[in-house]
């Protein structure tokens, strides 16, 4: 990754001339337009984290290489972009012509040559390349047409996937900054905020809070209390499964930069701070070399585009702390402080960084603010649905086909999301549940399927919206083990302050680690509820406060596989470790051995080219046999 | 109360005598600004247990045995009481339902945490709490992580000795490194203020040699 | 590994004497020093005005920070839910089983260190395995294994 990344730019130098004025800045969107032939192809080749991870880079250096060894005249080479990520993670490394929009998916290096003669020189698409609906069969050329692309409705990550994120010159050329020099040259703070409050924004980093609101409080703080404020772009998307943040931070950084500053200009801001996750590189340098260019333009720092108006922006990155994406533990970590919230109120908009109003928003809920400014809070409000409005930006992974990044408008159902965008569960027909909201959410089943995705309607069936992770989950996977799995990451980031959480967290624990092997009763059960009950309401924070969520949706809706487990002594998903025996299907066995070599116990035996079996006293259910078997021999009850 | 006293007492509180009135359970309390409900509480001699709360140092709202449920605005909330500033017209009971259960569950887990503290398990009794469900895994551990050692360390003596070391389940005591302070200067404030004796464990270990 | 010490300071000035750098300064030398020692500490600390029981609890509390030497390849195993319903606690355990390391910790012959890592953001690519910043998408025992031995 470290050769990768530094493949990755391609930006040249930018003119280091200050726009002097908001038609200053349309003089220079102008002439980038001129420079740039609409017609010319551009192929690009995505180098989101998956992609660069598959190979991207190589995949772009060898077309640049048979580019030049085609011999092409100068005004017909197609430039190569390299982008953020298309969101289509499972397809890549994915290459996409522009202007048409022909798609390949799966793009290996050595496939270069074949679509430069093929595709270039004689002007039509390597087959093997494109995208096959694996319902209808049928193949689909176009992006736009592709299923997962078609049903989404991209407004936050519109430009990912067509600008080169480290070139500010392809932000300003779609249209990147005229939010900005909107709000700054014709609208007045209070229009600003008025405009957000109006288009009902809610934050889009787990809490859904009301943005204006929010916004509204720390003005009136501040007015109250004269002095400096502050505002923060979070960044440290921390539930597991979700890089929605990740892509937006990578692929279109103007956006979150611009949402910020236009933000400052509402609230009376000068100084800003994005917080950025240590395990996101990519997009920690993505967001440097942009700010450095917004700087180089003036459109960050001192007099932005000649209004008189300051604002900059500070990277601060995250050293290893999920509880950190807390509001105060997210402050307390900007002060050189160990990462532990203190209760709220005060909530950080009345006093909150250095005892001042800060405003502290998802990067994602700061990515939405341009197209609201830009487009008008009417036509945002009329997205989505009337307390959800606008659209939500959703990673789709698991057990479902098309695993990757999708936007869609608040209210889509969530079978919609997952059948139509996600092309299904592969091998079965239909999914368990799916789980929303990281650690602090909930395991929706499949009956309920048409729940719509906003907001409220989550929060009515104890689930939450979260940050927009999406879990997938199939047959294989058991709920007892999922609702383990997430109180095992909290009891690794609770910042241990208070008992409820500190403490709690391992008390669940010793109580699902019970039903797991099998041990347990309802008295059990009812129990783990007073108990969730109790840390619910002690803990200090919303890690503790909301943790018993799995454990609770779990029991709700998956209550007969519990007792399956308890009862039983089963787990129908075949995961529990203690409640599964491996075995070898002695027909389908061919005795090659691959299983023996693997197993670390020795205790798969057979002569060879006959089946083998394997000795369960012996055997800790490591899995290894199964992974290795190359004919699925290896049954898991 | 009759009606020219009642009113002399209303033109008292508009002019703003500076001071705050609420109940606890039921019974009307007065208060000034910037007092937290638990103060209060301990004025008119109503108990509210606490373990990481102690007068000489700054309250953090830790270990969460203080808490208490408030009602105001038709908002009910569950809240530790060191922490919480006084306000108008709160009501705040110390022994409901939500309340008793978050102390019995608290409680239950610091036996199984802090078996060899004598103080927590006198502790627990007082609030009805004999046994616990929670296995023991350190019989020889007595210290909940309330801090106070290390506060006082701080904001009283100013020496900032110790702190607490890693988070979550494996926070800790500790002087830097695991090795005895150079900084300490053995005055045994930190001992002083130990509510449950864990620090005469830990004292050899943090201490200046 | 072995820089000469001097160099701390050349860190250290870019950050104003003000405690609010800690977390960054820690950053910074950790990248320079691969670890924090106690004088690496002591440094840092005196710099910023801070002192060093607090530099201490946001070292251990912060899980990036390293207070050994770390070892010469870092493993890092993705236990995002996406990749632990695609196996990786067993890939983990069989890591754990090839190196005779806990997760957390350097190996005895201080080639590896192996860890853990709460989702890195590539969950199309699950299990994914990182070793020395070079992604392993849909990592299994075997071509780790194959990856491992040739750094050894």
């Amino acid at each position: 990754m470290g050769d990768a990344m530094a493949q990755v730019s391609t930006a040249g130098k930018i003119e280091d001339f200050r726009l002097p004025s908001a038609e200053g800045l349309a003089a220079y969107r102008e002439s980038i337009l001129a420079e740039r032939d609409p017609n010319r192809t551009v192929i690009i080749v995505c180098h989101g984290t998956g992609c660069i991870a598959n190979g991207s880079p190589k995949v772009a250096g060898a077309l640049r290489k048979s580019i030049a060894a085609a011999g092409m005249t100068a005004q017909v080479i197609p430039q190569i972009k390299t982008t953020g990520c298309h969101g289509f993670c499972s397809r890549g490394p994915l290459v996409i012509f522009q202007p048409s929009g022909l798609f390949y998916q799966k793009v290996k290096e050595n496939d270069a040559e074949e679509i430069v003669k093929t595709t270039l020189l004689e002007g039509n698409p390597v087959e093997r390349l494109l995208y096959r609906d694996p319902r209808t069969d049928e193949l689909i050329p176009y992006d736009y047409e592709i299923p997962f692309y078609k049903h989404q409705q991209r407004i936050v990550l519109r430009n990912i996937g067509k600008i080169d994120p480290v070139d500010i010159r392809d932000t300003i050329a779609v249209g990147g900054y005229q939010a900005l020099a909107k709000a700054l040259t014709s609208m007045t703070p209070e229009e600003v905020l008025t405009a957000v409050e109006a288009a009902g924004l809610r934050g889009r980093g787990g809490g859904g809070f009301p943005t204006g609101r929010k916004w509204r409080i720390a003005v009136e703080n501040a007015r109250k209390n004269p002095g400096p404020v502050y505002v923060v772009g979070n960044g440290d998307e921390g539930d597991p499964g979700a890089f929605m943040d990740r892509t937006l931070m990578e692929g279109d950084p103007h956006a979150v930069l611009e949402g910020m500053t236009i933000g400052a200009y509402a609230l009376g801001a000068h100084q800003g701070y994005i917080y950025v996750r240590m395990e996101y590189p990519l997009a920690v340098r993505h967001l440097s070399i942009a700010i450095e260019q917004a700087r180089a333009l003036g459109l960050l720092g001192e007099n932005i585009l000649g209004t008189g108006f300051n604002f900059d922006i500070q990277i601060n990155r995250g050293a290893g702390a999920f509880v950190c994406g807390e509001e105060t533990a997210l402050i307390a970590s900007l002060e050189g402080r160990v990462g532990e919230p203190i209760p709220r109120p005060p909530y950080p908009a009345e006093k909150g960084l250095w005892g001042r109003p800060t405003i502290i928003n998802n990067v994602e809920t700061w990515g939405n603010v341009p197209q609201i400014i830009e487009k008008g809070a009417k036509w945002f409000s009329k997205l989505g649905v009337p307390h959800s409005t606008g659209t939500k930006i959703f990673s789709l992974v698991g057990k479902v086909n098309n695993v990757g990044l999708v936007e869609v408008p608040m209210g889509i159902t969530l079978g919609r999301i997952v059948e139509e965008i996600g092309g299904g569960v592969p091998g079965q027909d239909r999914f368990k549940a799916v789980q929303t909201g990281g650690p602090s959410g909930g395991c929706i089943p499949y009956e309920l399927k048409d729940t719509p995705v906003d907001f409220d309607s989550l929060s009515a069936v104890g689930a939450m919206m979260g940050s927009g992770g999406m879990i997938v989950m199939d047959k294989r996977d058991c709920v007892v083990d999922v609702a383990c799995y997430f109180l095992r990451f909290l009891e690794e980031e609770s910042c241990g302050k208070c008992l409820p959480c500190r403490l709690g967290l391992k008390a669940m624990l010793e109580y699902l680690d019970k039903f797991s092997k099998g041990k347990g009763s309802q008295e059990d059960i009812d129990d783990l509820h007073s108990l969730a009950r109790a840390i619910m309401a002690g803990s200090l924070c919303a890690l503790g406060g909301t943790s018993p969520n799995p454990i609770l949706t779990t029991i709700r809706y998956f209550k007969d596989e519990y007792l399956t487990h308890v009862v039983d002594h089963k787990c129908p998903a075949g995961v529990c470790k203690d409640l599964i025996t491996y075995s070898i299907d002695p027909e389908i066995c061919n005795g090659c051995r691959a299983c023996a070599r693997a197993c670390p116990q020795g205790c798969i035996s057979g002569e060879k080219k006959k089946p083998h079996t394997i000795d369960a006293s012996a055997c800790i259910r490591c899995g290894m046999c199964m992974d290795e078997c190359p004919v699925g021999a290896v049954m898991v009850e | 109360m009759n009606a020219k006293k009642a009113k002399k007492e209303k033109a008292k509180k508009e002019k703003g005598d500076g001071l705050i009135r609420f109940t606890i359970n039921g019974q009307s309390v007065q208060a000034r600004e910037g007092w937290t409900v638990l103060e209060t509480a301990r004025q008119y001699g109503i108990h509210i247990p606490t373990l990481c709360f102690h007068p000489a140092v700054h309250p953090i709202g830790s270990c969460r045995l203080c808490v208490v449920e408030t009602r105001q605005n038709n908002l009910t909330r569950v809240v530790a009481s060191c922490i919480t500033p006084v306000s108008e017209g709160v009501e705040v009971l110390t022994d409901s339902e939500e309340v008793q259960n978050v102390r019995r569950w608290v409680l239950e887990m610091l036996l199984a945490n802090c078996p060899a503290s004598l103080q927590i398990r006198e502790l627990a009794q007082e609030c009805g709490v004999t046994s616990t469900h929670f296995t023991v895994e350190h019989p020889e551990d007595a210290c909940p992580r309330c801090g106070l050692c290390v506060r006082a360390c701080d904001e009283v003596v100013g020496v900032r000795a110790i702190s607490l070391g890693n988070r979550g389940v494996f926070k800790e005591v500790t002087a830097p490194y695991h090795q005895r302070s150079t900084d300490c200067i053995r005055c045994g404030t930190c001992l002083y203020v130990c509510p449950t004796g864990a620090m005469e464990q830990l004292f050899p270990q943090v201490s200046s040699e | 590994m072995s820089e000469s010490f001097g160099n701390i300071e050349a860190i250290l000035d870019r950050f104003p004497p003000q405690p609010e750098h800690l977390i960054s300064a820690l950053q910074d030398v950790q990248a320079k020093f691969n670890y924090i020692s106690p004088a690496v500490m002591r440094a840092v600390c005196d710099h910023l005005g801070v002192p060093i029981s607090r530099g201490w609890a946001v070292a251990t509390f912060f899980k990036s920070f390293r207070l050994e030497p770390r070892g010469m390849h870092e493993i890092k195993v993705c236990l995002g839910t996406a990749c632990h319903l695609k196996g990786g606690a067993r890939l983990v355990e069989a890591l754990e089983r090839d190196l005779a390391v806990t997760r957390g910790h350097t190996s005895k012959d201080l080639n590896f260190d192996l860890d853990t890592v709460n989702c890195l953001g590539a969950c199309a690519l699950a299990p994914v395995v990182v070793v020395d910043e070079n992604y392993q998408p849909t990592a299994t025992h075997r071509k780790l294994k194959k990856v491992l031995k040739e750094l050894k």
